[in-house]
Parts: C-alpha cells; sequence; structure tokens
C-alpha cells in the first residue's frame, strides 16, 4: 500500500515534469521550458551529484527542461576568466542543452576583450556577475561601465545576488549578498539595459524595490524564492514583476524548482511566461 | 506516504485563527500528497517565551490540531529556563492532551542540565524532543544549539529518541557531529535544498535515521521535498524518509493515545 502510494507520488512529480511540455507543446518551432540559472565546474568547496556536465543536461531534461543558460563555478576565484569561458563555451557545444553565459570582472585589468570575446567570439547572449565574490559594489563605476558596454552589445547583464547561504559559508570565504538598490540609479542612465537578478528573492524582499528595479528592465527568476506557494505570492505581492524560471541546478536539486510551479497555482499565462516568455524577452532582438 | 516533520501556522499562511491556517496548510500540501502535518509553535513566536507565552503558543496548535485531527501532529512547545511551567505544559498537552512531540526551540541551549527532567519526562511518555539546531558562519543566538550539543544531550539519554532540527544547516559538520548517536535522527526541513545533503546523511546514518521535514509555511514543500524526490538513493529509503521514519518514530505515543496507526 505504502509503495503503490510512494510510486503514485512519483508518477505525480514525473507528469508535473512532463506537464509543462504538454502544456507549451513540443512541435516542430514551439518555444521550450529555459532554465536561466544553471552553473558548469566545480563548486569551490564541494562535490556537487550533478557537478558533471552530461549527468546535469540529463538531469534536467528529465524535469522537462529544454534550455539552460550556464554560467561556470570557476568564474567566482580564477582570475583568468578568457580561460574560463573557453572552456564553458566547448562545453556547452559537447552538451548543446546548455547557453554559455560568460564570466566577467570589471575591477580585472582587459575586461572589455573579455566582453567582446563572449560576444564575438562565443557568441553568448549575455554574461554572468558575481560581484560579492569579486569585490565591488552596484554603485562602482566599473560596474557602471560594464553595464554601459552590455547594453551596447545588446548583451543581457546577469547578476547573482548570493551562491549560498551566508549562515553556511565557508568561514575563510565570507561573502556577503549583493545590494541590488544602486541599480536603479545606474539604469536610470542607461535605459534599454537588461538585467536579471539570479538567486535574489529569498535575501530581497522589500516590495517596493523590487517594482521600483522591475520598472526598469530588470528581471528574477525562482532558485531563492521561497515560503509556502512562494510563486503565486510574489506574482500577487509585486504584480509587473517579470520572473522566469531558474533551478540553480546543480547547487540545488532542480527537482525544487519545477516542484514550485506545481505548489502554485497558476494560470496558463503565468505558466508559460515563466517557462519561456519571460526568458525569450531577455534574448537579443 | 508523506509525513511531515517540521510546520508551523504563522502568518505566511491565510486566515486569522489556528485552524484556518492549518486549513491552508493542509491545501497546499495536499498538492504533493502529503498525509500528516507535525505543527508547532504559535501564530506568533518569541525566542525566549516567558511562562504566560509558551503555554498561550500551545492554545494555537492545540486549537489546530483540534480542528483537523486526522491530518495535524501537535509538538509542545517549550522553554527550559522555565522548568516547573514545562513539566506542566508536558503534562497538559501530551500526557493529558493529543500532543505527540516536545519542540525546543533556541531559548537555552540544550546540553544544559535543565533539560534533564524535561528529557526525563518525555522519555516517559515515549515521545521524541525536536531540538533546533544550527552552525552558523555567522554567529548562533546565545541560546541556539548546534548539533555539537545535541550530542552531549544524547550522550546523557541514549534511549531517548532526539530529533536533530535542520540538520544542523551546516550539514557537513553537522551529521558527523551526532553519528555515533543512534538515538539521534536529523530533520531535513528548513535550509536551502543543497544538493547531496539526503545522499551525504544515508551514507553516514542510514536512511533509517533521516526525516523529512519542510519548515513550511517559511520555506516552500517544493525546496524541501526536492532534497529527497531529487535524491540519488533507493526508492525503498525514499518512502523511509518521506514518512516511514516518522511514522515508526511516533508509533508508540500514537498507540499509547489509541490512535490508529
Amino acid at each position: 500500500m505504502h509503495r503503490r502510494r510512494f510510486l503514485q507520488y512519483s508518477a505525480a512529480t514525473a507528469a508535473l515534469c512532463a506537464a509543462p511540455r504538454v502544456a507549451i507543446g513540443q512541435s516542430p518551432g514551439a518555444p521550450g521550458f529555459i532554465d536561466t540559472n544553471v552553473y558548469l565546474g566545480r563548486w569551490p568547496f564541494r562535490r556537487l551529484p550533478l557537478d558533471a556536465a552530461g549527468r546535469l543536461a540529463e538531469s534536467l531534461r528529465a524535469q522537462g527542461i529544454t534550455e539552460a543558460w550556464a554560467g561556470s563555478f570557476d568564474a567566482l576565484l580564477h582570475r583568468d576568466l578568457d580561460a574560463v569561458n573557453t572552456e564553458l563555451a566547448d562545453t556547452c557545444k559537447a552538451h548543446p542543452l546548455f547557453h554559455p553565459i560568460g564570466a566577467i570582472n570589471p575591477k580585472l585589468p582587459g575586461w572589455r576583450e573579455t566582453l567582446r570575446k563572449c560576444h564575438e567570439t562565443f557568441d553568448m547572449h549575455g554574461v554572468r556577475l558575481h560581484p560579492n565574490y569579486h569585490g565591488y559594489t552596484l554603485d562602482d563605476p566599473d560596474f557602471t561601465a560594464l553595464l554601459a558596454e552590455a547594453r551596447k552589445r545588446k548583451l543581457l547583464v546577469q547578476i547573482a545576488v548570493r551562491m549560498e547561504d551566508t549562515r553556511t559559508q565557508h568561514p575563510k570565504v565570507a561573502v556577503p549578498d549583493v545590494d541590488p538598490a544602486p541599480l536603479l540609479a545606474s539604469l536610470a542612465d542607461l535605459p534599454g539595459a537588461r538585467v536579471q537578478l539570479l538567486n535574489a528573492l529569498r535575501t530581497v524582499s522589500n516590495a517596493l524595490l523590487l517594482q521600483r528595479l522591475g520598472k526598469f528592465d530588470v528581471h528574477f527568476e525562482i532558485a531563492m524564492l521561497e515560503s509556502i506557494e512562494g510563486v503565486r505570492r510574489f506574482l500577487d505581492r509585486t504584480p509587473g514583476t517579470k520572473l522566469a524560471f531558474g533551478s540553480y541546478a546543480p547547487f540545488f536539486y532542480p527537482e525544487s524548482a519545477t516542484l514550485k510551479l506545481r505548489e502554485s497555482i497558476l494560470s496558463e499565462d503565468e505558466l508559460s511566461a515563466l517557462q519561456f516568455k519571460n526568458a525569450t524577452a531577455l534574448l537579443p532582438t | 506516504m508523506i509525513w511531515d516533520l517540521h510546520c508551523h501556522l504563522t502568518r505566511a499562511l491565510r486566515g486569522e485563527t489556528p485552524a484556518e491556517k492549518a486549513a491552508h496548510l493542509i491545501e497546499v500540501g495536499d498538492r504533493h500528497g502529503i498525509e500528516r502535518f507535525c505543527v508547532y509553535m504559535g501564530i506568533e513566536w518569541k525566542r525566549d517565551p516567558d511562562p504566560d507565552n509558551f503555554p498561550k503558543q500551545n492554545d494555537d496548535i492545540l486549537a489546530a490540531v483540534e480542528a483537523h485531527p486526522d491530518r495535524l501532529f501537535g509538538f509542545v512547545y517549550l522553554n527550559p529556563k522555565h522548568t516547573r511551567k514545562s513539566l506542566d505544559e508536558l503534562n497538559r498537552c501530551v500526557r493529558d492532551g493529543p500532543m505527540v512531540g516536545v519542540k525546543l526551540w533556541v531559548a537555552h541551549k540544550c546540553a544544559a542540565p535543565e533539560l534533564d527532567p524535561i528529557v526525563e519526562r518525555a522519555a516517559t511518555l515515549r515521545v521524541p524532543i525536536f531540538q533546533h539546531t544550527w552552525i552558523k558562519t555567522t554567529g548562533n543566538y546565545p541560546g541556539e544549539s548546534t548539533p555539537m550539543d545535541l550530542a552531549v544531550l544524547a550522550r546523557r539519554y541514549p534511549e531517548v529518541p532526539l530529533i536533530c532540527g535542520h540538520t544542523g544547516g551546516n550539514w557537513e559538520l553537522a551529521i558527523p557531529a551526532i553519528r555515533d548517536h543512534p538515538n539521534v535522527s536529523i530533520g531535513l526541513g528548513g535550509f536551502d535544498p543543497t544538493a547531496g545533503v539526503t545522499e551525504f546523511a544515508a551514507r553516514a546514518l542510514g536512511a533509517d535515521r533521516i526525516l523529512w521535514g519542510s519548515d513550511a509555511p517559511g520555506r516552500s514543500f517544493a525546496s524541501q521535498l526536492s532534497k529527497v524526490v531529487g535524491a540519488d538513493v533507493p526508492e525503498t529509503d525514499k518512502e523511509k524518509i518521506l514518512g516511514g521514519n516518522l511514522k515508526k518514530l511516533l508509533t508508540p505515543i500514537l498507540k499509547n493515545k489509541g490512535m490508529e496507526v
């Protein structure tokens, strides 16, 4: 009896993961299910069960994901980001589910050339920043310069607000969360700049700030969105904000994000916005 | 069968009364197939509640359990700094009432001798003790226990079932700290769904000592369920972790109360 009920649950979970594909259709040319927050490479502080690209791709596909935007964990501490981005691009070529998102550190000399390579050599549609690991805040002029350059190239700028709960960090690498509030001033001067905040919604809970950011081209994703019916509550509390799907796999179990879609009652429009429409809006036109 | 070890009735839930809030918890839990919910502490919390406060919090739980007796299990919330009142509450809510477990939070470290009368009474009543634990890089509250503190208590009372709440947050440190105390299980709820935790725990402790819980409504059921659904452990272990182990742990008190197991 218990076994059967558990299997029913497992089947229901599988059905959940399959449901989005059914809902949005998988006919040729139909849009897919986009995960905007994935990492490749090695997390510096422990091995993760899915930190091999092949296994991660397999797991994400099992969740119904058809496209995953991948940054590199190596970007946190490495200084040669050209090498990091080259390896990331090569891995993504070998595993086409992944689309590489290059790493830039505007405090490093030569970042403009690294950005150029991301865009022109690797044909990346965005870059991912880790300001807390690279030692700058979002009112830093170097960050604003990067944002301006990315805007000129029509590149998406993803900013990782946190990589790990500050309570569980290695004591020798205790890194504060990124404060997104200074973005308001930068974006006022750079209309059209496209930004997505990753792993932001556990720490940035100020609804007013979220709505003000949302008035610019600032997007969010659900990986660290918590509380019961978290997606429904977020959409109700901050209407008009642009929310995409993100799992933060392999640091998190990928099922965490897909099960969140099951936990909240969502309209068909809301679901398709989460699954691909809002992510698609982040791509260069 | 999914039984949730770790739930609350706080403001994040819809409704005004404990019964209404519990109804919302159950409604959302049903979407995941969760059958039973262990609930503790009131709608409003205090880290170091005085002897007038924690009985009121327990009243909230009693009201919720009365409204949903087939879905909720209540754990009595105690403050070991107030031993006499804590023992009275144990009698009122567990011996003479419907509650089936003890919840200890952050008022007093669990290695302290003030815990002893509470643990001994809980043992007599055959109820498990859920102890909140964390190892915070950013620093614990003054009375907040670590898994190492729980290991000290476990050494004093090797026959009493203890639960290491939140798996200590920093689970790579917590699990080895309680590994040598077979009476200590871990509660998987209330921390980020960091991949590998369940596999690590299953290797170190065995699946029989892992209890699934959510810490809803502060956490989503979704993120917390993923720790089991997404783990690379055998399906039979998942069944135990999601509910079988908790049912086994509560069986003595449920039988004592004549509840159907």
